[in-house]
């Protein structure tokens, strides 16, 4: 996220980041450190505590023709930012004809695992879809967080980006240097399979991964990466379950309305006669986020995962 | 505490010209509330009869590259900030020719070009917005100044507080216009702040307060010009508390029964901004008459214009949701 950053903030200056703690002290999980240094207190701004001065903030500098990166501390401290979001944010295009751009970004440490507590491991993603004029991404590996944010702050719409905390500090790979851009809207086949699809993302892609080895003596496991939310590759998705026959979706969220039900709703409309079973879901539950003792409870686990993909195999 | 401040000379030219304007927002209004008791504008309407002065005295204070935000009372704002009548009316009609395109109506006019940049039916959504765009003035060193509209009520809540505290903070070029008009909603001023003095409210963040009387354009108008050119010479944005008097309902078709029995009536004898105005100018009965039948015409071409303009399409809905 810090390399993305800085490299957007080079590449075009009318590029700002702004949040809580994210000049001087560099951002709680250090994505923004070292941008004051390089680019200055007025392209790397400090702000208070203040969610909805934010990001209504950043409106007013969209309208004046900057392309704002604001940080929301944690993923449950944008809720005070929904107000903005849901009533402004992702209205002003249309309700000005086209006449404005919102080329915002609001990117956020997203998800649990990480023995955080309750409000500081909430995986809030629907509240983002379900709005009119906002994009979703959450990436699930380093090169992707990297380049789906160059894409969301080159993007003339409103983009959120969840960041699952998991993976900034349980995943290391090499990413590439300089301008990395992963187009919004494509999904990623993270690994190949023809028996039965999971579908993932964010923190849940390496859970599925883990799920898909346990399961390489019964099954041919494919896995997709959604990657981008809204606007959602339909296209990937119908794809992999007429291939396989067989969809398990994993998501950390609660499970009513969650963005799992959307997937399997469009499952049910558009894949029917390609399915060979139900579609499972593998879910968090319709309770808060607990806090560390049993979260390991409420998230997903491997062996959720196998088990949904058993009982779908035998179907 | 607010300061008082001495008042500023408008030329009698200028005053004229002032009263055209509020004589044209209050037809207008006038207009619209007859259309909507007529059943052709369908919805909620609110009007701001009674508030015309703080509309024109602040809008003419400003320069073209000025910009502002309003509120769920905004036809006067836009207006005063240079939209054409015809296609504010159009768009209160819901017509691809007005000034949001028939996708906004009364509570979410835009007029980006005359750097009027939105209405808001989120009261206080707005104004963390002006901080905003104030702040971005400010990065690129322009000489220009973001103003927002808001009501009392807009002072209780958060976006209000963050917004003032944001602005000050930075120091940037913005106008905090507070039209106070006793009533947040049918909530009286009593029951819904716990301080009279809305400057007070600014006060608390160190930023500078001038106390203005609404109903008198002279006054709006010389003090808005000074807040803008403090906050125009980087010296932090500028609290106006301006006291006015909605001589209406919140909205229309409201019983008022929250104001105490005479209080309306005694409001439109003795705080009625156009009269005012017109005894301070000298207009005698003819040349009123005949202002009066002038901008008539204009009204009621507005809303000729308006019917003769085109209905959008179900599918026009789908457009400009994205890029």
């Amino acid at each position: 996220m810090n390399d993305a950053l800085h490299v957007e903030l080079e590449r075009d200056d009318s590029v700002l980041v702004m949040g809580e703690d994210v000049g001087r002290a560099g951002g709680v999980f250090r994505a923004t450190a070292g941008l004051r240094d390089r680019f200055g207190p007025d392209r790397c701004v400090d702000t208070p505590l203040a969610e909805a001065g934010i990001l209504g903030t950043a409106v007013g500098l969209c309208m004046a023709g900057w392309r704002p990166v604001c940080e929301m501390q944690y993923d449950a401290f944008s809720y005070p930012c929904l107000d903005q979001l849901i009533t402004h944010v992702g209205r002003y295009r249309w309700r000005t004809g086209g006449g404005m751009e919102f080329p915002v970004t609001i990117r956020m440490p997203y998800g649990g695992g990480v023995r955080a507590p309750e409000l500081h491991d909430d995986s809030p993603e629907t509240y983002y879809v379900h709005t009119p004029g906002v994009k979703v991404a959450i990436p699930s590996t380093p090169a992707d967080a990297k380049g789906l944010l160059a894409a969301a702050i080159r993007d003339p719409d409103p983009v959120v980006v969840l960041e699952p905390k998991l993976i900034y500090r349980g995943v290391a790979e090499e990413v590439p240097e300089g301008e990395h851009v992963v187009p919004l809207g494509r999904a990623r086949v993270a690994r190949e399979g023809s028996d039965l699809t999971l579908v993932a993302y964010g923190a849940m892609v390496a859970l599925a991964e883990r799920a898909a080895a346990g399961l390489a003596d019964e099954a041919s496991v494919e896995i997709v990466d959604v990657r981008t939310l809204k606007p959602l590759d339909e296209e990937a998705l119908l794809a992999s379950a007429a291939k396989t026959g067989r969809v398990v979706i994993v998501q950390e969220a609660p499970r009513t309305c969650g963005y799992g039900a959307e997937l399997a709703a469009i499952l049910a409309e558009k894949a029917i006669l390609d399915l060979r079973g139900p579609v499972l879901r593998v879910t968090g539950y319709d309770v808060p986020y607990p806090y560390w003792q049993i979260e390991d409870a409420y998230m997903p686990s491997i062996d959720r995962v196998v088990d949904a993909a058993r009982k779908l195999l035998e179907f | 505490m607010a300061k008082v401040e001495k008042k500023g000379a408008a030329s009698e030219p200028l005053l004229r010209e002032f009263f055209r304007e509020m004589l044209l927002i209050r037809r207008f209004e006038e207009k619209v509330e007859e259309r909507f008791r007529a059943g052709e504008l369908p919805g909620f309407l609110h009007v701001a009869i009674g508030q015309e002065a703080v509309a024109v005295g602040v809008c003419r204070a400003l320069d073209d590259g000025d910009v502002i935000m309003s509120t769920h009372r905004a036809h006067g704002h836009t207006l005063a900030k240079g939209t054409h009548p015809n296609e504010l009316m159009a768009e209160l009609y819901g017509k691809l020719e007005g000034c949001s395109h028939g996708y906004g109506g009364s509570m979410h006019l835009y007029d980006v070009e005359k750097g009027m940049l939105g209405a808001n039916a989120v009261v206080g959504g707005g104004l963390p917005q002006i901080t905003g765009t104030a702040l971005a003035f400010k990065f690129r060193g322009e000489p220009r100044v973001a103003l927002a509209f808001f009501g009392d009520g807009a002072t209780n809540i958060g976006t209000f507080h963050e917004a003032l505290n944001l602005a000050q903070l930075w120091q940037v070029p913005a106008v905090f216009v507070c039209e106070n008009n006793w009533y947040a909603e049918s909530t009286p001023h009593a029951q819904h702040s716990p301080v009279r003095s809305m400057s007070d409210r600014a006060v608390a963040f160190g930023m500078k307060a001038i106390k203005v009387d609404g109903q008198d354009v002279e006054d709006v108008y010389a003090n808005t010009q000074r807040a803008l050119d403090h906050a125009r010479g980087g010296n932090g944005p500028v609290f106006l508390d301006v006291e006015t008097y909605r001589l209406t309902g919140h909205y229309v078709g409201d019983p008022q029964v929250y104001r105490p029995k005479d209080e309306l009536r005694e409001l439109r004898e003795t705080q009625d901004p156009i009269d005012k105005l017109r005894e301070r100018i000298g207009l005698g009965d003819d040349e009123l008459e005949e202002l009066d039948r002038e901008i008539t015409e204009i009204v009621d071409g507005s809303v000729e214009f308006a019917k003769a303009g085109t209905d959008p399409k179900p599918e026009d809905a789908l457009k400009n949701v994205y890029a």
